[in-house]
């Protein structure tokens, strides 16, 4: 089946559960001329509040052949101070333009006092932070008329006023706000390993049932003052075998999960992107034969 | 106070810009390794994505700068101005005037007087890059406002919202070019004045090489300023100012969105 022949519509929330990339500005024209067979893009929503342009332009034509996922890296759900409501008014206008069939921001905080960091900031688990997220979630998704997703981050460092775990916390953010869950896997093994926790209880703790996207990237490795290793979250190089492994036994949980492999820093050509998604997509296919769904079904029944 | 206040995001967004502050309370580390440490990555991953997102707004003034060079000052930027927005294809509308006063204070970087002007074209084109739509006005609706209207001086001129005049004291249209592959700066005298038209036709973001008198008159018709005043302001300036000739550029690139007569000058 080539791109042409599919049909990108779908209702809000329903990406198909295939491999999909981030589209890059260097990749546009490759990608509209091969029309490469795969299930979605994806696109930080902020890069397109811009008025008109190349951007808006090749967008548009994407949009005509692939689904799309917006994801924004700028809302600050997670701030002490209210949402910005032009920004929520920016994301409401190119969900109109677009009609994504996801949307999906970040468990973090990224702005205060006027300045924006550009960088997905931790947050204590407590009960006020709770209430805080919540409430930012439910105004988001009444703004913008559809279920968002919201994604564990990864981290550096804990809050000593945290009462709840992550997992915890997301557990109670999807029940009162009823959002979705964008799991990305490598924020869950780095946070892990930067946090001395063990990532398949993390993962097995985590509110599965509303997990409707997973993300994948690779990570940079550094060092703490004890020498133990601290993961950064680099977008920056290929998926880590142990991220790979992860992705298989989440699968093995949930059957096939719409799945992005991300990558923002030292962005390699269309065809290696291509190439790691279709690794993905391999682990894709095989949950949703026959035999994997029966297996599925039969571990739930039995669960 | 709380401890979860005092770890609150005032502190926290206070120490991730400013070197001198220590880590934010109220932080743990599992296996009790330095907060500091690992502070330090948010640190990094702030004041390095922005220097990241300047470089890609302003790759000529990196070049002409040197990484090390282009990095450091660029770390002083972000901390001085951090974006304001989480827009950040348009951040960086100081940076041209931060450089004029960094070159001031540093006396290995004075032999770049003309980086600000350098950094003010590249703004340009970005802004141009992702400035609205507006489709031109046809051949004919020119032709029949310059012809039928004994009020050709009176008709005012709308410009594409990406049209942007820059211009220096400095060759700067000749050093942008020569870090486009297509051209070198040896023979380029910076000395030089120069004024550019930015605009984008299409999807494409161009540097046009005009007279100081045609960028005149360009700003002049961007305030509304009629065709006729527009003109004389030009000439003024410069005895030798080619009307048709600016016309004729600004019309080849798609850069005239309306002409019409102002109100109260109907016929």
């Amino acid at each position: 089946m080539t791109a042409t022949e599919r049909r990108p519509v779908g209702p809000p929330g329903a990406l198909p559960k295939r491999a999909g990339i981030g589209l890059k500005p260097q990749h546009v024209a490759a990608v509209l001329e091969q029309r490469p067979d795969i299930g979605f893009f994806e696109v930080h929503a902020e890069n397109y509040m811009v008025a008109g342009g190349p951007a808006h332009h090749f967008l548009g034509r994407i949009r005509e052949l692939y689904p799309l996922s917006l994801h924004g890296v700028g809302l600050s759900v997670g701030g002490e101070e209210p949402l910005d409501d032009g920004h929520l008014a920016e994301l409401a206008r190119l969900i109109d333009r677009y009609q994504p069939a996801s949307f999906s921001e970040h468990l973090a905080w990224s702005s205060h006092g006027g300045c924006f960091f550009n960088d997905l900031l931790p947050l204590a688990y407590d009960r006020r932070t709770l209430q805080r997220v919540c409430d930012h979630v439910d105004q988001v998704q009444q703004r913008l008329g559809c279920r968002m997703l919201l994604e564990n981050p990864s981290t550096y460092v804990e809050f000593e006023a945290s009462t709840m775990d992550e997992p915890q916390f997301l557990r109670a953010v999807v029940a009162r706000s009823g959002c979705g869950l964008l799991l990305d896997i490598n924020n869950a093994y780095v946070s892990c390993i930067n946090n001395g926790r063990d990532t398949a209880a993390y993962l097995r703790a985590m509110p599965l049932d509303a997990v409707a996207e997973i993300h994948l990237a690779g990570f940079a490795v550094d060092h703490d003052s004890l020498g133990a290793p601290l993961l950064i979250d680099s977008h920056g190089c290929a998926v880590a075998d142990p991220v790979w492994q992860l992705f298989a036994s989440m699968l093995d949980e949930l059957g096939p999960v719409a799945s992005l492999l991300e990558r923002d820093n030292d962005v390699p050509t269309l065809a290696a992107l291509l190439a790691e998604a279709s690794s993905a997509e391999a682990l894709l296919v095989a949950r949703a034969a026959p035999a994997a769904t029966i297996r599925l079904a039969q571990r739930r029944a039995a669960a | 106070m709380t401890v979860s206040s005092q770890a609150g995001q005032p502190g926290f967004a206070r120490a991730l810009l400013d070197p001198s502050c220590p880590a934010p309370p109220g932080l743990r580390t599992w296996n009790g390794s330095s907060v500091e440490r690992r502070f330090s990555v948010h640190r990094n991953n702030v004041v390095s994505s922005l220097i990241d997102v300047l470089a890609s707004t302003f790759p000529v003034v990196a070049e002409l700068l040197g990484e090390p060079f282009f990095r450091a000052m660029s770390a002083q930027f972000v901390r001085r101005h951090p974006p304001v927005c989480p827009v950040l294809a348009l951040y960086g509308s100081e940076f041209a005037a931060f450089i004029v006063d960094f070159i001031a204070r540093h006396e290995a970087a004075a032999t770049l007087c003309y980086l600000a002007d350098v950094a003010r074209l590249e703004f340009a084109r970005v802004q141009a890059c992702h400035s609205a739509d507006t489709v031109a006005v046809d051949r004919q609706v020119i032709d029949f406002a310059l012809s039928s209207a004994d009020q050709v001086a009176n008709l005012t001129i709308g410009l594409h919202p990406s049209v942007a005049v820059v211009e220096s004291p400095f060759a700067i249209v000749s050093i942008w070019a020569a870090h486009q592959g297509d051209a070198n700066l040896q023979g380029v005298d910076p000395m030089q004045a120069q004024t550019a038209i930015v605009l984008r036709m299409d999807i494409d973001v161009l540097v046009l090489l005009c007279t100081a008198a045609a960028g005149e008159f360009t700003r002049s018709l961007q305030r509304g300023t009629s065709l006729g005043q527009s003109a004389a302001i030009a000439t003024d300036l410069d005895n030798a100012f080619d009307l048709a000739e600016v016309l004729g550029l600004l019309f080849n690139h798609a850069a005239i969105t309306s002409i019409c007569l102002p109100p109260g000058c109907q016929p």
